[in-house]
């Protein structure tokens, strides 16, 4: 049983770890473009596993800029996870052992909350250790391979994986939209609120981390108060 | 420079790793509010669409292969077709488009 959620896990995570490759790849070639060596840059990455935080972190770093500067903006960038993880608390069967809840956070990505939110019914940790026994490596080998080479996979290419993750979001969202028209209105919704964010001009100020946690908030927030789902056991 | 840079990285790592442990350690009570649960089963939707659009247009290096990424994309999760596939897609599709307008 656990095995058969592991492999599942593991399917799914191929196409995150080969868009986490890509993404982290570009992340060790900044790293070193800016002074850093390649061991602090690997550590990062092995550390944090996340992109927008990790990007961030190494402005404040080559600026010089103090912990509390490093705190506060791995807050702002990082706080969505806290709603993921909010989200999984209650989905997650961790069997009765809280070990795997302290495993399972270090994985909560966009990605693999993307793939395991999915999942029907209560959710396995073995689910998500499959897909971090991938995207893990692929996070940091990317980030390895970028900070050593700076120029192994053409740009051609890394431009092409850069929308892997984007194709699985939607693989994951569209097709409960079709049948569930609160739920595509909620899909529809939050795409609009983003390009606000993304276009208005005073609205693009706002970080990218923070445009996800208002949109998220007041979309999911809205449907759940105009449209209440049934009550569904998980 | 004047901070450690280990400490930095310290500091981001601890920072990232409370802002996942917490709600999953603490929250695992069973919530019952209609208005609660409703909430998190819209979230992953909500969260999941407004990080992929406009960000999937313009991820790659052109926009018009941006624009053909997040075409292919939606047709094929509209076939329901399995992650991987429409992921792999959506690669081909730019890299296809980037070619294509590269000749011109």
């Amino acid at each position: 049983m656990n095995r058969t959620h592991f492999k599942e896990g593991f399917r799914d995570g191929i196409p995150i770890g080969l868009g986490y490759f890509a993404v982290s790849f570009t992340f060790g070639m900044m790293a070193v473009a800016g002074g850093m060596k390649i061991g602090p840059a690997v550590l990062i990455s092995a550390t944090n596993l996340t992109s927008a935080g990790q990007f961030a972190g190494l402005d404040i770093i080559f600026g010089d800029g103090t912990y509390w500067e490093m705190v506060l903006t791995q807050l702002i960038i990082n706080l969505r996870y806290s709603l993921m993880s909010f989200s999984l608390a209650q989905k997650l069967d961790d069997g009765g052992n809280p070990f795997h809840r302290f495993a399972v956070a270090f994985g909560v990505t966009d990605e693999i909350f993307g793939v395991s939110a999915a999942r029907p019914g209560r959710l396995s940790p073995y689910y998500n250790y499959g897909a971090m026994s991938i995207a893990i490596p692929g996070w940091v080998l990317g980030t390895l391979c970028g900070a050593i080479s700076g120029n192994l996979l053409p740009a051609m290419i890394m431009s092409a994986l850069s929308v892997a993750i984007y194709g699985m979001f939607l693989a994951i969202i569209i097709p409960p939209a079709k049948s569930d028209r609160t739920v595509l209105a909620v899909v529809l919704a939050a795409m609009l609120g983003s390009s606000a964010f993304y276009y208005v001009p005073l609205l693009r100020r706002v970080s990218s981390g923070m445009v996800i946690i208002i949109v998220t908030i007041l979309v999911a927030g809205v449907a759940a108060y105009v449209k209440p789902i049934e009550d569904t056991a998980g | 420079m004047v901070h450690n840079l280990y400490i930095h990285i310290i500091v981001m790592a601890v920072v990232t790793y409370l802002i996942r442990m917490l709600p999953l350690v603490l929250l695992k009570k069973e919530i019952t509010s209609p208005f609660v649960r409703s909430f998190l089963y819209y979230v992953p939707f909500a969260c999941l669409a407004a990080m992929t659009f406009p960000a999937i247009i313009y991820a790659p290096d052109l926009l018009v292969a941006g624009i053909a990424g997040f075409a292919v994309a939606l047709v094929l999760s509209y076939l329901e077709q399995s992650l991987i596939v429409v992921a792999l897609a959506a690669c081909a599709a730019v890299f296809v488009a980037e070619r294509l307008t590269s000749l011109f």
